[in-house]
C-alpha cells in the first residue's frame, strides 16, 4: 500500500524503520502497516524495541533511518498534524495528582484547542466510559493505579485521536484490572472510529487484537492474526506431572527426540497432534507419568516459536537488570 | 469494515490563540496548585520576616549612626520585599523536576503547541504565585515606616511580578538540567542565595569594595531590586545626603542607570532566559 495515497489510507505505516543509540540498535528495520478501524498489538519482551517504534510514531523521538506516517502525516516533518491526530497513553503516568481528574482533562483539552463549546460534553463521555464520573472532582492523588490508568485512556481519548497508542496500558495493575482496562479498549471501537496501537508483554493480552505483530531484538520476527500466529505454529502443547521430572525431560530426549523444560512445575514440550501422541507416552517414557494437560498452542508457544526463548525468560532477564532493559527500551 | 472518512476531529490547526489557551491553562494549573497549598505562603514569608524584624532589629541599632536618620528597617524594607518573591518564584521554575518526576512534564510536551507557551505559562504562573505571596510582607510597610501609598503599592507589585518572571525562568533553565528531583532544592539555595547577597537587597550599593561592586553590578537582580527600592524612597522624607548612601542609585562608570533602564535590563534578562529554557526543554525530550 502506497503510504501517502488518501482513501484507503493505513492508519501507521512504517518503512525501513531503524533507530540507533550510540553502538545499540533498538530499532533494526521494521516494516509495518496498520490498517484503520483495528486494534493493533505490537508484543515482545522488554528491551526489544517497542517502546522506542512508539516513541518515533508519536514524534517524541527522532529515526535514524527509514520513515513513518501515522494518520497521513509524517512523524519526521509533520510533527504538529501527527500530534493532533493521536492520543497517548505511556506506561509511566503522566497525570497530576494535585488537580482534579476533571482538571486533568480540562487540562489536556486545552493544549489540545478543543472545541469549547462541546468539551464539557465530551470530558463527560470519556470519564463515563472509563467509570469515573462520579469520581470526577476527586484529586487524581487519592485514586489507585487502575483508576489513573483508566483516567489516562479517557484523556487520550479526550481531542477524539484518530489513533490511540498505549504503550503498556496493563503494566504493574492486577489482574482484574487488566481485563477491565481491555474491556474498555475493546468497546472503544464501538463508541469511536478509531484505530488502536498497544504494546504488551503479556501474551494473554496480546489475543485481544486483531492483529498482533511480534518484536525481537529490533526486528519483527511475525505478523498476522492471533489465530494464524497459533495455527502456523500447528503443535500443540504437553504438559506432565511424573515421579522424576528431570528423568522425564532426559527419556523425552532420547526416546521421542523431543526438547522439554520445566514451566511452572510441570515438564512441558511442544508436539504435533499432542492427543494422539499420549498413548505412545504412557507406552515408552518408562517413569510414572501422575497427570497429563494437552493444549492448542498460546501465543507464549508462537513468541517461543519464533524467538527461540519463551517470554517469560526473556522477561526474566529484563527483571534481573532493569538498567540495562531501561537503556535497551528507551 | 474501515472507511476513510474521520470522527469528530476536534482539535484545530495551529493559531495564536490555541498557544494562548495553553499558556492560560498552564498558568491557571500553577493557580489552582498554589491555591490548594496555603501551607505554602506561611513557610515561604517566615524567612523574610525574619531577616526584616530580626536581623534589621538587631542590626538597626548598630548602623543607626551610619543612616542619617533613617530608620534601617525602612531601608530594609525593599530588599525584603524582593526577597520574599525570590525563593517562591524561583521555586515555581524549578518545580519542573518535579513536573517530570511524576510525568506530567510529558503530557505538556508532547501536546501539539510550542514549548515557548508553556514555559510562558509557566512564568506567568511563578510570577503570579509569588507576587500574590509578597502581598503579606506588603501590608506590614507601616510598621517600618513605610506609608500605606496606593500607587506605590501598585508600582511596587508591578516590579515584583517582572522580578519574579525573570526568577521563574531562571528556576526553569535550571530545572532543565537538574534530573533528581533531590538535588533541585540544594541547586535553588547555591544559585538563589548568591543572588539575593550580591543585589543589594540587603545593603546599600555605595561605599562597597571594589569587587564586590563588580559583582553587584554584573547581577541582574540588582536591577530588579533597586527601582523596587527607589519607589519605596521616593515616599520616605529623607535628606538627599542619607538617600545618597542608602539609594545611590545604579551606576555605570560615570553613567547613572534610570530606572526605566534598571526595568529594562530585567525585561531583557527574563526574555533571554526564558528563551534559554525553551532551547533546552526541546532538547531534553
Amino acid at each position: 500500500m502506497d503510504g501517502s495515497s488518501m482513501g484507503a489510507e493505513a492508519a501507521v505505516e512504517v518503512r525501513g524503520l531503524v533507530k540507533r543509540f550510540k553502538a545499540v540498535e533498538a530499532v533494526n528495520g521494521i516494516d509495518l502497516s496498520v490498517r484503520t478501524g483495528e486494534t493493533f498489538g505490537f508484543l515482545g519482551p522488554n528491551g526489544a524495541g517497542k517502546s522506542t517504534t512508539i516513541k518515533i510514531l508519536c514524534t517524541l523521538v527522532d529515526a535514524t533511518e527509514g520513515s513513518a506516517r501515522v494518520a497521513g502525516f509524517d512523524v519526521a516533518t509533520e510533527r504538529d498534524a501527527v500530534r493532533r491526530s493521536i492520543g497517548l497513553v505511556f506506561q509511566e503516568p503522566t497525570l497530576d495528582g494535585y488537580l482534579s481528574a476533571d482538571q486533568n482533562l480540562r487540562f489536556h483539552g486545552e493544549l489540545y484547542g478543543v472545541d469549547r463549546s462541546t468539551a464539557v460534553a465530551r470530558r463527560k463521555e470519556v470519564l463515563d466510559m472509563v467509570g469515573l464520573y462520579e469520581r470526577k472532582d476527586d484529586l487524581v492523588q487519592t485514586f489507585s493505579g487502575g483508576m489513573r490508568r483508566r483516567l489516562e485512556i479517557a484523556r487520550g481519548l479526550l481531542h477524539s485521536p484518530k489513533v490511540l497508542f498505549l504503550d503498556e496500558p496493563t503494566i504493574g495493575l492486577d489482574p482484574q484490572t487488566r481485563a477491565s482496562i481491555w474491556q474498555y479498549i475493546s468497546e472503544l471501537h464501538r463508541r469511536e472510529e478509531i484505530t488502536v496501537f498497544v504494546t504488551t508483554h503479556y501474551m494473554e493480552e496480546a489475543e485481544n487484537c486483531d492483529r498482533i505483530a511480534i518484536i525481537d531484538q529490533g526486528k519483527i520476527v511475525a505478523l498476522d492474526t492471533p489465530a494464524a500466529l497459533k495455527a502456523g505454529i500447528g503443535k500443540d502443547r504437553v504438559q506432565i506431572a511424573t515421579a522424576d521430572d528431570a528423568a522425564a525431560i532426559v527419556a523425552l530426549k532420547d526416546r521421542f527426540e523431543l526438547e522439554a523444560r520445566m514451566v511452572e512445575g510441570l515438564v512441558t514440550f511442544s508436539v504435533a497432534d499432542g492427543a494422539a501422541f499420549v498413548p505412545h507416552l504412557f507406552e515408552k517414557l518408562g517413569i510414572a507419568i501422575r497427570s497429563v494437560a494437552v493444549n492448542r498452542p498460546s501465543l507464549d508457544d508462537v513468541f517461543l516459536n519464533f524467538t527461540g526463548t519463551s517470554l517469560r525468560d526473556a522477561e526474566a532477564k529484563g527483571r534481573f537488570n532493569p538498567m540495562a532493559a531501561a537503556s535497551r527500551g528507551r | 469494515m474501515t472507511q476513510a472518512t474521520i470522527a469528530r476531529v476536534v482539535v484545530p490547526k495551529p493559531s495564536l490563540a490555541h498557544e494562548v489557551r495553553a499558556t492560560l491553562v498552564v498558568w491557571e494549573r500553577e493557580m489552582i496548585r498554589f491555591q490548594r497549598d496555603p501551607a505554602r505562603v506561611v513557610s515561604s514569608v517566615v524567612q523574610p520576616l525574619l531577616f526584616l524584624f530580626v536581623l534589621g532589629g538587631g542590626l538597626g541599632a548598630l548602623v543607626q549612626a551610619g543612616t542619617g536618620g533613617v530608620d534601617f528597617l525602612s531601608f530594609l524594607f525593599p530588599g525584603v520585599l524582593a526577597m520574599s518573591v525570590l525563593f517562591t518564584a524561583a521555586f515555581a521554575g524549578i518545580s519542573m523536576v518535579w513536573d517530570r518526576e511524576f510525568g506530567f512534564l510529558r503530557e505538556m510536551l508532547v501536546a501539539p503547541i510550542s514549548t515557548t507557551s508553556i514555559l510562558l505559562g509557566k512564568c506567568l504562573g511563578g510570577a503570579s504565585v509569588a507576587t500574590i505571596q509578597s502581598v503579606v510582607v506588603l501590608v506590614l510597610a507601616g510598621l517600618v515606616g513605610v506609608p500605606y501609598d496606593i500607587p506605590m503599592m501598585l508600582e511596587l507589585l508591578a516590579l515584583l511580578f517582572l522580578m519574579s518572571f525573570m526568577i521563574t525562568a531562571l528556576g526553569l533553565v535550571l530545572a532543565s538540567r537538574v534530573k533528581q528531583v533531590q538535588s533541585a532544592m540544594p541547586l535553588v539555595q547555591m544559585i538563589i542565595t548568591p543572588l539575593m547577597f550580591l543585589s543589594g537587597a540587603l545593603f546599600p550599593l555605595s561605599r562597597l569594595p571594589g569587587w564586590l561592586t563588580v559583582v553587584t553590578h554584573l547581577n541582574p537582580m540588582t536591577y530588579a531590586v533597586e527601582p523596587v527600592r527607589a519607589v519605596v524612597f521616593a515616599r520616605l522624607t529623607i535628606s538627599p545626603e542619607a538617600r545618597a548612601i542608602l539609594d545611590p542609585g545604579i551606576w555605570w562608570g560615570s553613567y547613572q542607570v534610570p530606572v526605566w533602564m534598571q526595568v529594562g535590563v530585567v525585561i531583557v534578562s527574563a526574555a533571554i532566559l526564558l528563551f534559554a529554557a525553551v532551547k533546552l526543554f526541546a532538547r531534553t525530550e
